[in-house]
């Protein structure tokens, strides 16, 4: 895909840790906010144990440490709308989208109507959208 | 180091962030502007209570791109450009105001 | 005295949980904590093992970590006891031994 003279690639960012026991969710999250500077095409993965990265009503008081499940919610002003969600990780954990918390993004060019970013998707066809990408990040 | 406002000691890192986000008050932001040989009007401050409010929210302070657009949408177009921040804040919009806002350094800041 | 093993990652990750279960003698505690709170939901692919482990060995999980995953105390298996930082403490004591199953 290009656009103008820039080539624009595929970047997804796919994350399969529960949060707060490894570092590796809140790096994640970093890196796509520092990666957003750049304009490319990004989506992002929630899948296996990364689908507890969206819990709704996560409270760090206790433990001591910063929640940054607020942080999912700025997503949408850094023009990140594809987040997608693997089903089959979702129910062998007893989950459905009704305890994730809700991803919004507003739509530039639909007069900056309030759209889903999260994309609930089955494994069959979360191979296809990963097998399209360009660069694959893991965490 | 440490930012000295009203006898007591703030602890900061050594690019003048304060270490502890709590500790914030306006008079620190004063302080630290002062320091830097500019002091803060209005302007200044509607930026950083936004930086502050922001941050509450979202638990990170945003990316330069990610603040002109949503300044301009919360305090009318004129503002939510490049040019009216980095007047403010030469600097560095995100940079440099978050440091008055006692924020951390923002996340994507290059 | 019986021993208390702490299990600290996530069911799904590893077979820590499961090795844990499959070694700990009747009447040892084990307690879930950090990611290993997972292993202490209901309806999960590992809740029945959990559920079956129970007959054997008394299982706890810690509080805070669940609520810092936004994990419901209600969603727990049931027959899993939540507790805080200070049971903990006293669970360790009450113990001959630690197990850290890494």
């Amino acid at each position: 895909m290009e656009d103008g003279d820039q080539i624009i690639k595929k970047f997804m960012y796919m994350n399969r840790k529960a949060p707060y026991g490894t570092i590796y969710a809140w790096e994640s999250l970093e890196v796509v906010l520092i990666a957003a500077a750049f304009d490319q095409d990004i989506s992002l993965v929630f899948a296996d144990d990364g689908v507890y990265q969206l819990m709704d009503g996560q409270n760090t008081e206790e433990v001591g440490m910063k929640n940054f499940s607020k942080t999912y919610s700025a997503l949408g002003d850094y023009d990140i709308k594809k987040i997608y969600i693997e089903q089959e990780s979702l129910e062998e954990r007893g989950l459905s989208l009704g305890d994730l918390q809700d991803l919004k993004y507003e739509d530039e060019d639909d007069d900056w109507a309030e759209k889903d970013s999260i994309i609930l998707i089955s494994r069959a066809e979360l191979a296809k959208v990963i097998d399209e990408q360009d660069v694959v990040f893991s965490f | 180091m440490a930012i000295e406002v009203d006898g007591q000691s703030y602890e900061t890192d050594e690019e003048g962030y304060l270490e502890d986000l709590n500790q914030w008050r306006p008079e620190l932001g004063s302080a630290m502007a002062m320091a830097d040989g500019a002091p803060l009007d209005e302007n200044h401050w509607e930026v950083i209570n936004f930086l502050r409010e922001y941050y509450e929210e979202y638990q990170i302070a945003p990316a330069v791109r990610v603040l002109t657009k949503a300044i301009g949408k919360k305090l009318g177009k004129d503002k939510g450009t490049s040019k009216y921040l980095y007047e403010l804040f030469p600097y560095g919009p995100a940079k440099q105001a978050c440091k008055y806002a006692g924020l951390p350094k923002p996340t994507g800041c290059v | 005295m019986s021993m208390l093993h702490t299990v600290n990652k996530s069911p799904f990750e590893r077979n820590t949980l499961e090795s844990c279960i499959g070694l700990a003698v009747p009447g040892s505690a084990i307690l879930l904590m950090e990611d290993g709170v997972i292993g202490a939901m209901a309806n999960t692919k590992h809740s029945e093992m959990v559920k079956a482990a129970m007959a054997n060995v008394k299982i706890y999980v810690l509080g805070p970590d669940l609520k810092a995953r936004g994990l419901s105390e209600g969603n727990v298996v049931d027959g899993i006891s939540v507790v805080g930082y200070g049971d903990f403490v006293d669970l360790t004591a009450e113990h001959a031994a630690v197990q850290s199953w890494l």
